[in-house]
């Protein structure tokens, strides 16, 4: 997107004309400049802030760490294993809401969209009522299979995707209906089943919404918190990913809290830029 | 056509269709048979329901009545990807992340065909079609006439015995249509089992096909050769469409009175009810009152509305009798037209043509 021809030179007019030229066409007015201004720095103030802060001369050290790699590696595989949860199941769940018009599909998207705007420590809970040692699906897994999910890797695993899940979701779901279903029809007509086409047809024609739902998805389990700790615990190299150990050190060595901060950060913005140059742009 | 199946009888082969669909307000109630070799175009105006009966055809809609068999074998409850039929959407609808190669092995892969198969046969499908050259090149990087065409090939890949075909020619422009609406012929043709295209344009059905079947709100209202269509048209929509003035009336000899509207004198001699046409190109009109004119057809008449057609003026006349009439831009001048001009307008009786309803 390339700026309106106009918008430097009357970016010029503004300067030259100062404060009571920026009533014309292109300017802002106070009750709302002020307002967006705090709003911004609001978001980017405790950003500078963390960088400000930052230890740089005890940064390589403190990254180096065993303990923050243990972290580190602990929070990249779960979360990557929670997209991968999230993609097994939430694709098709997204194709039956956006494709089958089945009773109760506003409901089932209602419940759907719950765990995004559940609180987390909620969703630990709950998670622990179902697949806790004594809860309702749980109870089964362990008599049976002796499988026991709560304060395990597992477990980190089940809470991130929980909390994750419906970001893919609604971002998969999204990508289908604004994809046109008569080429489903088209594959049909050339003796494609439903799943053949969907497979062949509609699943690549809808990658790019698949991806960008991954990202979202992968960076929210990436920083899961709360469901994480009430289900799975705080365990160093079992269930202790990075945002748990960032609350750990700030107890103890701040230092450290802000070093492990950073790191989320820049991977943070690595996902942001990689989303951008990707799909964002694309759209 | 049927001469050339003897081992089997005419009534077994081909698409015998009886397509009732409905849909609210709307019914679709068509009865439709087309040996294989035929072509058979729907035309109709928008809404008629002709894309319906084609989605019907292809199992993309359910049939709520009626039957449908297609060389001898119902297909009724039988669901689109087990059907034998080929379609060509109006916008093609080709897989945007396929080469027009893989595009067209689409339909062979699904029947079962190894990936090489598959691609062996799309290949000699685009080769037939004269895109051999393309055949790497996706979608959106192919001109409209080309995208038509692989969605032809695509389509005959699958060897249907029933070939849909929605508005073949309306994605493109005016001057590639030409050719492609000559080109689509050759290959319609060549086609050995039932075709049946739908179309809101006369022109690419007459070209196109060896019988329309023209549709009207749900309904058949006219079917016949395209010349004998041209000629005898039975509704306001096909005689706007093959550009004639037409009347419905009571004969009595040379004379036709339409239910509202002054009585037209004809050559034929006919009695009952029928149809009277004549073109625009028959209307003569004058200022004043013509006197010692040999028309036997003379009314008075106001001009509602001009357009430029072709080289000539066509003149949209309201009054005793509504009708439409050609004239040189000269002729127009002299006449001093404009909408609200009131003029006499003559049809001489040799012009017109009438025959019953």
């Amino acid at each position: 997107m390339t700026l309106p021809a106009d918008q430097p030179r009357a970016a010029a007019d503004t300067l030259r004309g100062g404060p009571r030229r920026r009533s014309a066409r292109t300017g802002v007015p106070l009750p709302l400049l002020i307002p967006a201004l705090t709003g911004l720095a609001f978001l980017i103030v405790p950003l500078i802030a963390l960088l400000v802060r930052t230890p740089w001369h005890s940064l390589p050290e403190q990254l180096t760490s065993a303990d923050v790699w243990q972290a580190l590696r602990l929070s990249l595989v779960s979360a990557t294993a929670a997209t991968a949860v999230c993609l097994v199941f939430g694709v098709p769940l997204a194709w039956l809401l956006a494709r089958v018009d089945f009773p109760g599909r506003g409901l089932v998207r209602a419940l759907v969209t719950l765990p995004l705007v559940l609180p987390p420590v909620v969703g630990g809970v709950a998670l622990l009522m179902a697949l806790g040692r004594n809860g309702i699906v749980g109870q089964w897994l362990d008599a049976w299979f002796g499988i026991t999910l709560p304060f395990t890797t597992a477990g980190v695993v089940i809470a991130e995707a929980f909390v994750a899940m419906p970001f893919l979701v609604i971002s998969v779901e999204g990508t289908l209906r604004a994809a046109d279903p008569r080429y489903e029809e088209a594959a049909a007509t050339l003796g494609a089943s439903r799943f053949t086409a969907f497979r062949r047809v509609t699943l690549p024609l809808i990658a790019p919404g698949i991806a960008a739902g991954a990202v979202l998805a992968w960076a929210r389990a990436l920083g899961e918190f709360g469901a994480t700790i009430t289900f799975a615990g705080n365990f160093p190299g079992r269930t202790q990913t990075m945002p748990l150990a960032v609350y750990l050190a700030l107890q103890s060595d701040p230092e450290a809290a802000i070093a492990l901060s950073l790191v989320l950060l820049a991977v943070s913005i690595a996902v942001l830029a990689g989303l951008r140059d990707r799909w964002m742009r694309a759209g | 056509m049927t001469e050339t199946h003897p081992a089997t009888g005419p009534s077994t082969d081909g698409l015998d269709a009886r397509l009732v669909v409905d849909r609210g307000d709307f019914r679709l109630d068509v009865a439709l048979t087309v040996a294989p070799g035929e072509v058979v175009a729907l035309l109709g105006p928008n809404g008629a329901g002709k894309t319906t009966a084609l989605r019907a055809l292809a199992g993309l809609a359910p049939l709520s009545g009626g039957h449908l068999r297609l060389d001898g074998t119902g297909l009724d409850r039988t669901p689109p990807e087990a059907r034998p039929v080929g379609v060509v959407f109006q916008d093609y609808l080709l897989f945007p992340h396929l080469t027009a190669l893989d595009n067209v092995a689409f339909g062979p892969r699904c029947q079962g065909a190894t990936k090489a198969e598959a691609r062996a046969q799309a290949a000699q499908w685009l080769d037939r079609l004269g895109l051999a050259a393309h055949s790497g090149v996706k979608p959106r990087r192919l001109s409209g006439g080309q995208a038509q065409r692989v969605a032809l090939a695509r389509a005959l890949a699958t060897r249907p015995r029933l070939l849909l075909l929605d508005e073949p020619l309306a994605a493109l422009d005016a001057r590639t249509r030409l050719e492609v609406r000559a080109r689509l012929r050759r290959h319609l043709a060549a086609f050995e089992a039932v075709a049946v295209l739908v179309t809101h344009d006369p022109l690419d059905a007459m070209v196109l096909a060896d019988r329309l079947v023209v549709v009207e709100h749900g309904r058949v209202v006219q079917e016949g050769t395209p010349a004998d269509i041209a000629r005898h048209p039975r509704t306001d929509y096909i005689a706007r469409l093959v550009g004639l003035n037409l009347y419905r009336g009571e004969a009595d000899g040379h004379t036709v009175r339409p239910a509202d509207g002054p009585p037209l004198t004809t050559t034929e001699v006919l009695s009952g009810p029928v149809f009277v046409a004549f073109p625009p190109s028959a209307v003569t009109l004058h200022r004043d009152r013509p006197s010692g004119s040999s028309a036997r057809n003379l009314w008075r008449c106001e001009v509602a509305g001009l357009e430029t057609h072709g080289d000539q003026i066509r003149a949209d006349l309201t009054g005793e009798l509504p009708l439409t009439a050609d004239l040189t831009t000269v002729a127009a001048a002299e006449l001093g037209l404009h909408p609200g001009a009131e003029v006499w307008a003559t049809v001489k009786a040799a012009q017109t043509h009438a025959y019953p309803v």
